[in-house]
This record gives C-alpha cells, sequence and structure tokens, in this order.
C-alpha cells in the first residue's frame, strides 16, 4: 500500500475494518445486480455513488454511471436545463471521488467523458484545476486534463506559458511545469509565433533556469530542461552529411581477390569477391529518402545507374544515419576512374522529424583498378605482428564535411555566444555535479562549433578531467560518466590526424590493410565512427566494452578484436550483421553465457521483436539449438567469418556449441587457432 | 553480486514470500481485499508470476485458476477483473499473461480475443482501453504484448501503433500517457516494451532517456518514477526494465537498489512493501522480486523486461512453436 505504515492492526480497528468491508461488499454486489439486470432508476444510481465514493477505482461502476448518463439522456427531449442537471451530478460524484482519491484514472476520464458530451460550463473546469493544482502541482493527471481543457477551449499557447511562469516563480521545484513549458515554447518556437524567435527566446530561458538551478544545484527540476536547451542552441533541425567513404578528394585502390604487387601506397586498398565496393554516406541524424533519385553518381563506372542504397539498420526501419550502395567495377583489367557524387540537388532526404536535407553538395574520388598477382591463402590474421607505422597524411583520412555546411545552414553568432555565456555561468557552479557535467557537456557543444584549427581541440583535457571529478563524486552513476569518458576521449583522438595517426597501422600481410589499434585503453564505449569508415581492420582488445553498436557504420571493416572486453551476449554483436567484409572476428574472453540478464535482447533483430526472418535449415533442423544459443544463431548466421575466436567464454568450449558454431558459419576455416577438418 | 555482499545486507526471505502470496489469495474478506476485487485479474498476475520467478508456481492449483480466468472472459472476447466486472484491455492481458505462465494458450479462442484487442485501436494508431475510449500509451503496450503472445501482431497497424508511441516522446527523453503527457517511469516502461516488441528501439533517444532513468536512483538506493519524487520499490521494475531494454543499466548501482529492495521486506510476515517498515502488499511484492530478478539475485528466476514473463515462459512461446 503506497505510504501506509506496517503495523499490527489493534482488534478495535480490526473490527472497524471488518464492518466497512462487510457494507462495501454488500455495495457493490448490489451494484453488480443494477448492472447486470440494466436498472437505472434514482435509487440504483444513488448506490453506484455510494460505492464510488468509497472506492472511486472501481471502473465497472464508472462504466455503468455512463450508461445511466446515455439511458437518462435519451428518455428526455432537448430540455437544456435537464440535460445540465444529468450532466452536472456527474461532475459532482467525480469531483468527490478525486477528493477521495486524485490518482483516479477512471474518475478523470468519466469527467472528460461528460464534458465531451459538450453541455457542461467549461469555464469552472480551470478555476477547479487551479484549486487542486495548488494542493498537489505535480499530480500528471491534472496537468494531463489541462491541456485537454485548454485544447477544448481553445486558450491559447502564450496564456499557458504565462501558467507555468507563476507555477515556477511559486516554486521553481516543479519538474511537471518546466516540462509543460518545454511542450509549449517548442511549439511555439516551431510555428515562429509572434517573438518567438530562437536567438532571442532561448537566451532568455536560460536566464530563467539557472535562476532554479543555482538555487538548488541538487534539485532535478531545471536539469532536464537546461540539457533541452543546449541542445537547441547546438542541433539544426536540417539533416547535414557529416562524412563520406570514398571521402571528397581522395584515391583509392580496387582488385579482385587475392593479393596485389607491392601495394605500398597510401592509399585505401579494397579487394572485393563480388566486383563492387561500398559507396557510405554518414549523416548527423536519422534520415529516409537516399535513393538513386535523391543521390547522382557521374562516372565512368558501367552499371552503377539504378543504384540501390540502403540503411545501415535493422531491417523495421527505412531511416538510418548512416547509407550504403555497392558500386560494380570490373576487375579484370587496370583502369582508372573518376566518380562524383552530388546530393540535395533533388528533394527527398528527409530527417525524422521531418526536415529535408537541402544543401546540395557534391565530392569526388578516383577509383584506381589493380590487378592481382596471386590468389589468397588461408592463414591465419595476428594481431601480434605484421604491423607497418603508417605516415598518414590528412588527405587520407577523413576529411569531415560538416562544417561548411552548418556554417551555410545556421546563425552561429548567436548560438556561440549563448554556449560562452553558459560556459562562463556554469564554471561558477563546477563544485556541484549539476555544474561540472553541464560544463563538459557545454564545452563538448563548444569544441563541435568551433571551426578555427588554432583553437579546436584546446577543451578535450579539461572535458575529461571533469568526468573523472564526476565519477569520484557521484559514484552511483560511475558508469555513466564512464562512457561519456570514452566518448570524448575517442573524440579527442580523432580530432586531428596527428593524434589519430599514433594508433594508426599497415597490415602488411593482407594488402596493407589499414588498422586501427585502439586497445588496451579502458574504453566502455565507441565513438566518432563517423571519421573512421575507411579503417578496415580494428583493434579494440583489452577494453570495456559491452556492446559494438555503433562499428555497422564501418562498412570496410575486415577483421575485428573484441578480445578481453565485457560482451555479455551474442545480441550485443548484433550491428556486426551489417558488415558485410568481415571474416576476421575475435571475441575471445568476454563474458558471453554468464549473465541471466541480456541487455541487448531487444536491440537485436530476432523473432522477440517480432523482427522479420527466414528459417533456414538450421533453424528448421535443430529448432532446440536455436532456443539455447539463438543469439548467436540470429548474428552468427550473417556473418561470412573465415576466422573466428571465442574461448574464454563461457558458451564456449563445449562440443554442442563449436559444432552449433560449425553448422551456422559454414565458411569458418579458423575456430579459436584451430584449422577446421585438419 | 558476491554471496558475501548479500549476506552483509541481508537476504531475500522467499519462503515467506510465497506463504505471503498464498495465504493473501484467501483472505478475501479484509477491507482491501474487496477495494481490489475489481482487479483480482491484474493480482493474480502479479502473484503467479512471482510464484513462478521462486520456482514454487507448482504450489497452485492450476485447474482452479485457469478455469476463474475463463469465467472473466466476456462474449466480447476481453476479459475482466473479476467475475461480473466489464472486461479491459488491462485485465485481458494480465489473463493472457497467467495462461501463458501455464502453456495454457491453446485453450483460449486465439482469433477473438486478438479481435477484442485489435478492435480498441483508434485511427490515430493509439489504442483506447475499453468501449469508452480512455487513450493511454499504457493500453498500447498491453495490446503490443498481449497479440505478441498470441502471435496475432498482423491484426493491427502497428506502424501506426509505433508512430503514436513516438508522437508521446518528450524533451527529455520519455514518454507519457497521451502527447505531451509528462515522462513518467511507468508510462516509459510501456512505451519502451512496446517499441522493442516492435522492433522500433532505434526511435528511443537512448543516451538522452538512459540519462533521466538512471537519475531515478537516489541516495538511498532506490528508485523514484520522476524527478524530485520520492523512492518506490515499484520503480525497481519499470525503471529497471527500461534501462535494460535501452543497454544502459550499467548506469546505476545495482547494489545499492538490492539493498534497499531487501529493506522493504516484511521479514515477519513476508511481502515486500513500496518503502523500507510501510504496509506491504501483492502488487510491490511481484515488482520487488521482479527487480531482484532483473538484478541477478541468486534463486530468482529470470524475467523477460518487455513481455514481463520469465525468460523460460517468453522463450517457450516465441521459439519453439
Amino acid at each position: 500500500m503506497h505510504g501506509r505504515p506496517r503495523k499490527a492492526s489493534k482488534p478495535e480497528e480490526e473490527a472497524a475494518s471488518d464492518a466497512k468491508a462487510t457494507k462495501l461488499r454488500s455495495l457493490q454486489s448490489q451494484f453488480m445486480a443494477n448492472h447486470h439486470d440494466k436498472i437505472y432508476t434514482n435509487e440504483a444510481i444513488e448506490l453506484s455513488t455510494k460505492l464510488l465514493e468509497i472506492n472511486p477505482e472501481a471502473y465497472t461502476a464508472w462504466n455503468y454511471r455512463k450508461l445511466a448518463v446515455e439511458d437518462r439522456l435519451s428518455r428526455i427531449e432537448s430540455d437544456q436545463n435537464l440535460v445540465k442537471s444529468i450532466l452536472d451530478e456527474e461532475l459532482n460524484v467525480v469531483e468527490s471521488a478525486l477528493r477521495q482519491n486524485f490518482k483516479s484514472y477512471g474518475a478523470w476520464h468519466h469527467r472528460k467523458w461528460v464534458l465531451s458530451k459538450g453541455h457542461s460550463s467549461i469555464g469552472n473546469e480551470l478555476r477547479l484545476l487551479d484549486k487542486f493544482q495548488r494542493l498537489d502541482s505535480r499530480n500528471f493527471h491534472a496537468w494531463n486534463y489541462r491541456r485537454f481543457v485548454v485544447e477544448l477551449t481553445n486558450r491559447s499557447e502564450q496564456d499557458e506559458l504565462q501558467y507555468t511562469d507563476d507555477m515556477i516563480s511559486n516554486n521553481f521545484s516543479n519538474y511537471s511545469a518546466w516540462h509543460n513549458r518545454s511542450v509549449l515554447l517548442s511549439s511555439l518556437l516551431a510555428r515562429n509565433a509572434d517573438g518567438f524567435i530562437p536567438n532571442k527566446k532561448i537566451p532568455e530561458e536560460y536566464d530563467l533556469i539557472h535562476n532554479a538551478i543555482f538555487t538548488d544545484p541538487d534539485d532535478q527540476s531545471g536539469w532536464f530542461y537546461h540539457l533541452w536547451l543546449l541542445d537547441q542552441t547546438v542541433n539544426v533541425e536540417t539533416p547535414l552529411l557529416t562524412s563520406s567513404w570514398p571521402s571528397h578528394g581522395s584515391s583509392i585502390i580496387l582488385s579482385g581477390p587475392g593479393y596485389l604487387n607491392g601495394s605500398s601506397s597510401n592509399f585505401t586498398t579494397f579487394c572485393s569477391e563480388s566486383d563492387s565496393f561500398p559507396l557510405i554516406l554518414y549523416f548527423d541524424q536519422a534520415v529516409g529518402g537516399v535513393s538513386s533519385s535523391t543521390v547522382t553518381i557521374d562516372a565512368e563506372l558501367k552499371g552503377n545507374e539504378d543504384l540501390v542504397w540502403e540503411p545501415v539498420s535493422n531491417k523495421n526501419s527505412q531511416i538510418s544515419c548512416v547509407w550504403v550502395a555497392r558500386l560494380k567495377y570490373f576487375s579484370s583489367k587496370p583502369c582508372e576512374y573518376k566518380v562524383k557524387v552530388r546530393l540535395g540537388n533533388s528533394p527527398g532526404i528527409v530527417s525524422s522529424r521531418g526536415c529535408t536535407f537541402s544543401a546540395p553538395y557534391e565530392f569526388v574520388f578516383t577509383a584506381h583498378v589493380h590487378e592481382i598477382v596471386k590468389d589468397s591463402q588461408e592463414g591465419t590474421v595476428s594481431w601480434t605482428d605484421g604491423f607497418d607505422i603508417w605516415d598518414a597524411q590528412s588527405k587520407d583520412l577523413n576529411p569531415l564535411v560538416i562544417l561548411d555546411q552548418l556554417n551555410a545552414e545556421m546563425d552561429v553568432k548567436w548560438r556561440e555566444a549563448a554556449i560562452l555565456e553558459e560556459v562562463k555561468c556554469f564554471r561558477l557552479l563546477s563544485d556541484s555535479k549539476i555544474g561540472k557535467l553541464s560544463l563538459a557537456r557545454l564545452l563538448m557543444a563548444y569544441e563541435a562549433m568551433i571551426s578555427d584549427a588554432a583553437v579546436k581541440g584546446i577543451h578535450y583535457e579539461e572535458i575529461l578531467q571533469l568526468y573523472n571529478d564526476l565519477m569520484a563524486l557521484d559514484s552511483s552513476h560511475y558508469q555513466y560518466y564512464k562512457d561519456a569518458h570514452s566518448l570524448v576521449f575517442l573524440h579527442k583522438v580523432t580530432s586531428s590526424t596527428e593524434s589519430l595517426s599514433r594508433h594508426l597501422f599497415r597490415y602488411r600481410d593482407v594488402n596493407n590493410l589499414v588498422c586501427l589499434r585502439l586497445n588496451n585503453l579502458s574504453l566502455s564505449r565507441i565513438a566518432s565512427v563517423e571519421k573512421l569508415l575507411f579503417i578496415q581492420m580494428l583493434d579494440l582488445s583489452h577494453n570495456e566494452l559491452h556492446s559494438t553498436e555503433g562499428l555497422e557504420a564501418m562498412q570496410l571493416l575486415s577483421c575485428l578484436n573484441l578480445s578481453h572486453n565485457r560482451i555479455r551476449s551474442f545480441s550485443a554483436l548484433d550491428s556486426l550483421r551489417h558488415l558485410k567484409q568481415l571474416r576476421v572476428l575475435d571475441v575471445s574472453h568476454n563474458h558471453i553465457g554468464k549473465h541471466s540478464v541480456d541487455t541487448t535482447r531487444y536491440l537485436c533483430a530476432s523473432p522477440l521483436s517480432n523482427s522479420e526472418w527466414i528459417q533456414d535449415d538450421v533453424g528448421r533442423q535443430k529448432p532446440g539449438m536455436g532456443t539455447k544459443y539463438w543469439d548467436a544463431y540470429f548474428v552468427l548466421r550473417d556473418l561470412n567469418l573465415k576466422q573466428f575466436n571465442i574461448a574464454g567464454n563461457i558458451i564456449a568450449g563445449d562440443d554442442e556449441f563449436n559444432s552449433f558454431v560449425l553448422q551456422v558459419v559454414p565458411t569458418l576455416v579458423w575456430l579459436d587457432g584451430q584449422k577446421l577438418g585438419s | 553480486m558476491s554471496s558475501t555482499s548479500s549476506n552483509q545486507m541481508g537476504q531475500l526471505v522467499a519462503d515467506k514470500h510465497v506463504r505471503y502470496i498464498l495465504m493473501a489469495e484467501k483472505k478475501k474478506e479484509s477491507f482491501e481485499s474487496v477495494v481490489m476485487d475489481h482487479l483480482r485479474m491484474n493480482g493474480a498476475y502479479w502473484g503467479l508470476t512471482t510464484l513462478d520467478l521462486l520456482d514454487k508456481l507448482g504450489t497452485v492449483s492450476e485447474d482452479e485458476v485457469v478455469s476463474w480466468i475463463m469465467t472473466c472472459q466476456h462474449e466480447s472476447g476481453g476479459f475482466a477483473g473479476n467475475v461480473g466486472h466489464d472486461p479491459h484491455i488491462l485485465y485481458t492481458l494480465s489473463a493472457v499473461q497467467i495462461l501463458a505462465l501455464f502453456d495454457k494458450i491453446n485453450i483460449l479462442d486465439v482469433g477473438k480475443v486478438s479481435s477484442y484487442v485489435a478492435g480498441l485501436q483508434n485511427k490515430d494508431g493509439s489504442f483506447s482501453g475499453d468501449m469508452w475510449g480512455e487513450i493511454d500509451t499504457r493500453f498500447s503496450y498491453i495490446a503490443i504484448c498481449c497479440l505478441s503472445i498470441l502471435k496475432t501482431l498482423d491484426k493491427i497497424n502497428v506502424e501506426k501503433a509505433v508512430d503514436y508511441i513516438v508522437s508521446c516522446k518528450n524533451l527529455d527523453g520519455g514518454f507519457g500517457c497521451t502527447p505531451g503527457a509528462e515522462s513518467h517511469a511507468g508510462q516509459i516502461f510501456c512505451c519502451v516494451g512496446a517499441l522493442a516488441l516492435t522492433g522500433s528501439l532505434h526511435r528511443v533517444d537512448k543516451d538522452l532517456l538512459g540519462w533521466w532513468l538512471c537519475e531515478r536512483q537516489g541516495k538511498s538506493g532506490g528508485l523514484n518514477g520522476r524527478p524530485e519524487k520520492l523512492p518506490d520499490v515499484c520503480y525497481s521494475w519499470w525503471v529497471l526494465s527500461s534501462l535494460i531494454m535501452i543497454d544502459r543499466v550499467h548506469w546505476i548501482d545495482k547494489e545499492k537498489l538490492v539493498k534497499f529492495i531487501l529493506d522493504c521486506q516484511d521479514l515477519d510476515n513476508g511481502g515486500i512493501s513500496d518503502r523500507p517498515d510501510d504496509a506491504v502488499d501483492i502488487f510491490h511484492t511481484y515488482f520487488g522480486v521482479a527487480g531482484l530478478s532483473l538484478l541477478e539475485y541468486p534463486g530468482v528466476k529470470a524475467i523477460d523486461p518487455a513481455y514481463a514473463l520469465p525468460v523460460d515462459v517468453v522463450n517457450r512461446i516465441i521459439f519453439t512453436k
């Protein structure tokens, strides 16, 4: 029982309670008889009133009253006074029920139902609500009912915004009022209502929220509103292209499967078994509508006129940040192609919020087709040797395209000014949790916004320190700050060619694959993937990762090392299903099979989430296995692995699991360092 | 969690909770029972699922329960909260869930139950609770969960149902009952659960919602349902299951939460309350035990965060038939 003390009741209390129970039970059974016999006499209706006064949650009694009202209304002929008195009586019953239980869903709905009959004096409703909301300013039923009445009476959003002003100035610790304010304000801003211009309104709102946060930094009422304002300050609604592979001005080498003759150049070499290579577009937000009509390709490559674009996301979705198309080429004879990609010339690329990609953008790259000199061999890929340092130049890496567009798209000035003002303000609060957290977020937002190379990147050390402080200060949410720390760290690593180069290598044994080594960095989360689209081999071993979310964008990836992390289940590897080039996967020494709770159970496409799937032979022949290893089954069957390491996980090691893997991954040549069939 | 730390913080008195649930079922004459008479179907679901999580479902008479459930079915196909009451989607899900626990879905006229649920979908994709038209995202979850168990999700317009839920998303990343309504942990469970069951979790802002949810944990270790509210054991379920579905449950301190739940047990008479030393009830007993299950407490079976049924029951339904 909510908020009722636990104590043994005294005999006299028990007797009183028994008497009450007997009375209520007799009311209920009389009521039930009336309901079933459809008796709507005054006496019968009065009985339901008594019942609801004691127990407003008895939903069948509210249903009965609606039937009774309809019955009575059908008997009187357009006598407005009588109609009004019938409906007013219902409102009175609701009011006394609410006095008994302010949270009764049935009572609130009954009131809405009565009002929707259209005969009642709606003017009273706001007065009644004012009274109720003074008593309990956080009651969400009352707030919901308020929005209902406001809509019914066409009261203006400005007037309601003023009401939130009043509530907040009365007591800033009112999350419900801040919430309603965010709803009203975003609507007013979205439709450019009189005086509601972002560069004017948002700075005003910052001032208002400071009052709340600075009065009591531990009170959460203003925290989320402030984060929302920050989001409004930095984010533009229109989607932008963040990066692509190949990137503008770059050269790539293409070939069939096998080894090239001394491909020592700095170019990325892409060997394909299918005579096609991926063209990757990465947007700053999920978009739909990427197709051969919204993205045009001018290329000397034949057979790419009706390119098929696919979202790199789960099958239920037709929107994604990442889109990929496969361009065909002929690997049989060496030659050189120029490819020009143009977006935004015809509308159709639209964000999930309905905004159109509008700034036309184009990029050009060169593809050299080389001949192979020998077939590939089935050797194992080693993660310990065979690496050369790669002295990468910035043109080899993915230059980001977003900043130019950003400057063109939005008025950066007021946004920058607003953020700097906030930074100044929150430095004063930097001994509190919310002060530190807000400062870290503000500095990150500022980093993303500035384009001046001279000052870019100077805040990362401070932000990392803030998150370190937070881990110590608020240990209950340690992992939240830890994840944020990893995110900032990866931003820092990828922020310049110089810092990224320290982690870049070429893998000699397989066509000088471009390898990024981010091992042993205590990373708990992956980020900045948009800057890493050119990576073919990735070493993330000896970190604290528990999921591969984000890696799906790295369409060139053929070798991935995730050994010695905190992967708990195969479903956590779901994003790897999108990596069509992946041949080598090491997930040894993780926690797969150790936990009874699977935190990625619903982030993985499977019958659990009603995702479409086709049953294959393994599923048909061994349904029991499909249940036991269901997530392994759904993830592995989409991968064309040649080399797989799974040792050091609880799930692995027995013959049953090994034979299951062999059936689901027929392409496998090496399992845990053993060559199969030998 | 290590066994030493669970010793320090006290143990789950599972046997006492089992006895409490079985006793509560018999105390039909107390005032509390009479007031709850109309939602006995929910009570049965809470009690029986708790028993199953503690591996004691065998102590109740399956035939008795199943035949009582069927007497609550209305000719429309929907179920009432108790014999004689009106049908409502709230109790229809509980009835279907209990039958799932006993592996007795086959006694249902699946088409009829599905038609009742599907018939409550409105043009905008939302769901009403019954013929009287109250709309709430709770009912969207219930409809989707119920039809997923019955494998008849194709009876509704899933795309519109999902769009309606997304239209209830707030600027803090949470969800409310209707568009514009304030975020609330219980409502978030419903919306995230419905999106999980329809493969639509990509429409959740996981980091934003995850921060809001993990900040529900206060100094006591317990979770509240909205900012600046008191902690309550029932949010162990609503918040934890949501955090698990979006893979952000590592953002809270699990040990502290385990301790909070264990502190809310009535060690003498069994049962779990909303806060330490409050009166126990079956609702909080279920949410406490289900919360411990999500925290991988030893001796409690795993529960599925979206279907709110034991994982073995869900796997049996989804993967083997």
